[in-house]
C-alpha cells in the first residue's frame, strides 16, 4: 500500500504547478476572466504544448495514457490556481465521450486537435428541466435521409460560449427519462439554426446555454450507436467527477492556508485570532473536512477509468457527496474566519470560497449523489 | 499510488480469517456482534484462545512474546477481527501499561509484568483521571510520599473502566508539588490488594457498571514499583497516550456497526416495505457508509505512512473525531431503527438471545442502552475538543 505519488506522476503535478505559477497571479486571473475569450489563450496553448492535454489519451493517439491520478494530478494544480480554461470540459469530458463512444474515424479526426488544445470542445448534457439528470433529455434529434434534425436546448454549457466543436445529448427515441434512446451529436459551434448565448459564471468562468433550431448534422456527426449513449454519457461523467475532485482538492488546500495564514496574522484583542479556540477549533475541522476529501479523491481516481460496476458507481457517487460538502464547508467557515474581508473581490480567498461552492453545482450536487448512492445501497 | 494488499498481505489475511473461523467462540461472537454484554470470563476464554495462537499481544516486540506484525497487518487484523466479532482487548494491561513497562520500565518489572499479562493472570486497570483533573489531567492531585522504600498514597481516581475485575492498576501520581504541574507526575504500579484501596462503582446512564471509583487511603507501595524515574511519569503517560489514540478511531467496529444496522434496516418495516428502502432512512444509512468510506481510507493512508517509517501524529487526532462522530451515528441509526421499541429497557434481554417474550426485533433490546453508552466515545481517549486543541498546536500551529 503506497499513497504517494511515482516519480513521473510528481514531475507531471510539478510541471503543472510551475505553469499555473508563472502565469496565474491573482491580478492575472482577473484580466483573462474579464477578458472576451473568458481565459487565457497562452495558458491554454501551453497547456497543449506541455502535452497536458494528450494526459489522458491512449498512447496510439499521441496521448500519455494517463488514468485518472495523473487527470487529478494536473486538476489539482489548476485548482491551486484556480484556473478557468475549461480543461475538465473540452480534454476530460469531450475527449472521453470521444474516445468511447467515437468510431476510429472520428476519433482520428477530433482527438488529436483536443489533445493539442487546438480545437477546443464544450459539452451539453444539461438542460433546464434535467437538473443534473443526464437521462432526462427533451432535446430532439430527428433523421431525415441520412441526416438529423437537432432542436432543443442545453443549460450551463461551460466553455460553451468559446468552443470549436459542441458535444451534445439528445433523444432519438424513448421518452423524457428513458436511459434508452439517448444519442450523442458534434457539432461545429458555427452550425445554422444554432445559437449561444452566453454569460460570465460567478465563480470567474464563461459559459453558455445553446439553442438548437433545427440543426442539421450528418450521420457522421453521431457518436456511437443511435439512442445507446447513456451509457458512455454515465461513464464519463464518472471521470469528470473523479477530475473535479482533484480540483477541489487543490481549491481547498488553498483556502485553507489562506484561512490559515489570516489566523496567524490578524490581530485582534491584542493577539493574533488563531489564539482564540473557537478559531482553532473551526480551522481544525477545516482540515479534517479535507483530509476527507482528499481520501475520497483517491478512492475516485482508482475506479476512474476501471469497468463500469454498481461498486464504482458508488465509489464515484460517495466521492462526490463528500466532496461537494467539504468543498461547502470549507468556503463558509473559511469565510467567517476571515471575517468582512473574506467578502471582497480584491482578496483571493473570496474566489476561492466561490469555485468551492460552484463545484456542488457541477456534475450533480450532493443531495444529487446521495440519493444515487442510497438506490445502490447493499442490504448486506 | 497503490491501495491493494501484497500477496504476502492477502496470505496473512487468509491465515488470520482461518483462525477465526475454527477458534472464535460462536456465542462470544454473536454476543459481540449483537452489542450484548461480555462477562469477564467471556474475556478471559478469548484471551486465552489468543495467547495459545501466540497473537495476543500485538503491540509488544518479539522477545517479549509479542507478534511482529507490520502496520498493515496490525490494520488486516483489526478488520477481520472486528468483522468477526472478536471482543476487544480489554487494553490496560497488553495495549496500555506493557508498552510503557517495555519501553521505560525496569529490567525486574519485565520479567515480573509481562508474562501475566501474557497469561491473564494479571488484570490491569487505569488510574489517570480524577474528579478534579480529566482533559487537564496534569492537573491531578492523587498525593505519593516517599518514605523509605515506599511510597504513601494517598487520594482519588475516577472513571477507571473495569476496575472492579482489576487486581492490578498503573497510576499517575503526584511526587512534587513545588514544580511545574507536569512535572512533578511519576508513574505507580499498585496492588489493587494492597489495604487502603477501595473501589466504589459508577453505574452510568445506561445501567451498566463499567467505571468505578478508586480511593487511596495511606497506600504503601514498595518503591520498586515506580516506573523509570520519579517525576517523569507525565512523559510516559504521553508515549501511553499515542497508543490510545491509534486504533481510538475505531473503523473496522464501525463496519461492523454499519452491518449490522444494514441487517436490522432490512428486517424492521416501515410503510409495509424493509426500512432499508425506505427514501429518508436509506439515505440517511447511505450518508453515513458513505463518511465512513471516507474515513476508512483516511485510516489507511495513515497505515501507509506508518508502514513506510512514519510515526502517526496528530492526523490521528482528526480521525479520533471523525471515527467517534461516524461511530455515534451509526448507533444514533440503529436506535431510530427500532422506532417505538428503543424505549423498552429490559435488562436481562441484554445479556442473552430473545426468548420470545417481547413483541420487538430479536436484536432490539441492547440498542438504546448501547446509543448512551457510546456517547462516551466522543469523551474519552482525550475528549474530541482536546484532540482539536492537539490539531491545532501540532498541524496548524496556532
Amino acid at each position: 500500500m503506497d499513497f504517494r505519488l511515482n516519480e513521473e506522476q510528481q514531475m507531471l503535478q510539478d510541471t503543472v504547478a510551475r505553469l499555473v505559477r508563472g502565469e496565474y497571479s491573482f491580478e492575472k486571473r482577473l484580466e483573462y476572466s474579464e477578458s472576451e475569450l473568458g481565459f487565457s489563450e497562452s495558458f491554454w496553448k501551453q497547456l497543449g504544448e506541455l502535452g497536458l492535454m494528450a494526459v489522458p489519451f491512449p498512447e496510439e493517439l499521441g496521448g500519455f495514457g494517463g488514468t485518472g491520478v495523473e487527470v487529478q494530478s494536473v486538476m489539482t494544480e489548476l485548482g491551486r490556481g484556480l484556473c478557468i480554461e475549461p480543461y475538465l470540459q473540452s480534454v476530460v469530458l469531450g475527449g472521453g465521450l470521444i474516445s468511447q463512444a467515437g468510431n476510429e474515424q472520428q476519433k482520428e479526426q477530433w482527438l488529436a486537435g483536443i489533445a493539442t488544445g487546438e480545437t477546443q470542445v464544450a459539452v451539453g448534457l444539461q438542460e433546464p428541466q434535467s437538473f443534473y439528470n443526464t437521462n432526462d433529455v427533451e432535446t430532439t434529434a430527428e433523421k431525415a435521409g441520412s441526416d438529423y434534425v437537432l432542436n432543443g436546448r442545453k443549460a450551463v454549457v461551460i466553455g460553451g460560449h468559446s468552443a470549436d466543436l459542441l458535444v451534445v445529448s439528445a433523444r432519438t427515441s424513448g421518452s423524457s427519462r428513458d436511459a434508452s434512446g439517448i444519442s450523442l451529436f458534434v457539432i461545429d459551434a458555427n452550425a445554422d439554426g444554432l445559437e449561444r448565448r452566453s454569460y460570465p459564471t460567478i465563480d470567474g468562468a464563461k459559459g453558455c446555454d445553446l439553442l438548437l433550431n433545427n440543426v442539421k448534422v450528418g450521420a457522421d456527426a453521431l457518436l456511437g450507436s443511435e439512442g445507446e449513449a447513456a451509457d458512455a454519457i454515465e461513464y464519463q461523467v464518472g471521470r469528470a467527477i473523479s477530475a473535479l475532485c482533484g480540483e477541489a482538492v487543490g481549491v481547498m488546500e488553498v483556502a485553507c492556508d489562506l484561512t490559515l495564514d489570516y489566523l496567524k496574522q490578524r490581530k485582534q484583542f491584542g493577539v493574533p485570532i488563531g489564539k482564540f479556540q473557537v478559531l482553532q477549533h473551526r480551522m481544525a475541522d477545516m482540515m479534517s473536512e479535507l483530509e476527507q476529501a482528499r481520501s475520497m479523491a483517491i478512492l475516485a481516481a482508482s475506479v476512474a477509468d476501471e469497468p463500469q460496476s454498481d461498486e464504482r458507481r458508488r465509489v464515484i457517487a460517495a466521492a462526490k457527496n463528500v466532496i461537494s460538502r467539504s468543498a461547502q464547508f470549507i468556503s463558509e467557515k473559511g469565510v467567517q474566519s476571515h471575517g468582512g474581508i473574506g467578502m471582497t473581490w480584491e482578496y483571493n480567498f473570496a474566489h476561492y470560497a466561490k469555485r468551492l461552492v460552484m463545484i456542488n453545482h457541477q456534475l450533480g450536487d450532493d443531495d444529487f449523489h446521495l440519493e444515487r448512492y442510497a438506490a445502490l445501497l447493499e442490504a448486506n | 499510488m497503490n491501495m491493494n494488499y501484497t500477496a504476502e498481505e492477502l496470505a496473512f489475511r487468509d491465515e488470520v480469517r482461518a483462525f477465526l473461523d475454527a477458534k472464535l467462540p460462536a456465542d462470544i461472537a454473536a454476543k459481540v456482534k449483537g452489542f450484548r454484554k461480555l462477562s469477564k470470563e467471556d474475556h478471559q476464554r478469548w484471551q486465552k484462545i489468543l495467547s495459545e495462537q501466540g497473537w495476543y499481544a500485538t503491540h509488544w516486540p518479539e522477545q517479549y512474546g509479542g507478534v511482529s506484525w507490520t502496520p498493515v497487518q496490525k490494520h488486516i487484523w483489526d478488520e477481520e477481527s472486528c468483522r468477526y466479532g472478536v471482543p476487544r482487548s480489554i487494553p490496560f494491561g497488553v495495549n496500555m501499561v506493557a508498552p510503557v513497562i517495555i519501553k521505560f520500565g525496569s529490567e525486574e518489572q519485565k520479567q515480573q509484568y509481562l508474562p501475566r499479562i501474557l497469561s491473564g493472570e494479571d488484570w490491569w486497570c487505569q488510574g489517570y483521571s480524577e474528579p478534579g483533573a480529566g482533559s487537564d489531567l496534569a492537573s491531578l492531585k492523587t498525593r505519593a510520599v516517599r518514605e523509605g522504600d515506599h511510597y504513601i498514597v494517598n487520594g482519588q481516581k475516577t472513571w477507571t473502566t473495569l476496575g472492579q475485575h482489576a487486581n492490578m492498576i498503573f497510576c499517575l501520581v503526584r511526587t512534587n508539588t513545588e514544580v511545574k504541574a507536569q512535572e512533578g507526575i511519576s508513574f505507580l504500579l499498585i496492588d489493587m490488594n494492597t489495604p487502603g484501596i477501595t473501589v466504589r462503582p459508577i453505574i452510568t446512564l445506561d445501567g451498566e457498571h463499567e467505571v468505578n471509583e478508586v480511593f487511596f487511603e495511606d497506600v504503601k507501595v514498595p518503591a520498586e514499583n515506580l516506573v523509570g524515574e520519579e517525576n517523569k511519569g507525565w512523559t510516559y503517560a504521553k508515549y501511553l497516550l499515542t497508543y490510545e489514540r491509534t486504533g481510538l478511531a475505531g473503523i473496522g467496529l464501525s463496519k461492523a456497526a454499519l452491518t449490522h444496522l444494514k441487517q436490522l434496516a432490512s428486517r424492521q418495516v416501515k410503510n409495509g416495505k424493509p426500512l432499508i428502502q425506505d427514501q429518508t432512512f436509506s439515505q440517511r444509512i447511505a450518508q453515513v457508509e458513505i463518511d465512513l468510506m471516507a474515513a476508512a481510507i483516511s485510516n489507511l493512508r495513515i497505515v501507509a505512512s506508518v508502514e513506510g517509517g512514519g510515526v502517526p501524529g496528530a492526523e490521528s487526532s482528526m480521525l479520533k473525531v471523525r471515527g467517534t462522530e461516524i461511530r455515534q451515528a451509526i448507533n444514533d441509526l440503529a436506535r431510530r431503527a427500532i422506532g417505538p421499541y428503543a424505549i423498552p429497557f429490559v435488562e436481562e434481554e441484554m445479556d442473552q438471545a430473545y426468548d420470545g417474550e417481547f413483541l420487538s426485533d430479536p436484536g432490539a433490546a441492547p440498542l438504546a442502552a448501547h446509543y448512551f453508552n457510546n456517547r462516551k466515545l466522543s469523551i474519552f481517549g482525550g475528549s474530541n475538543e482536546i484532540q482539536k486543541n492537539i490539531v491545532s498546536k501540532m498541524i496548524l500551529g496556532l
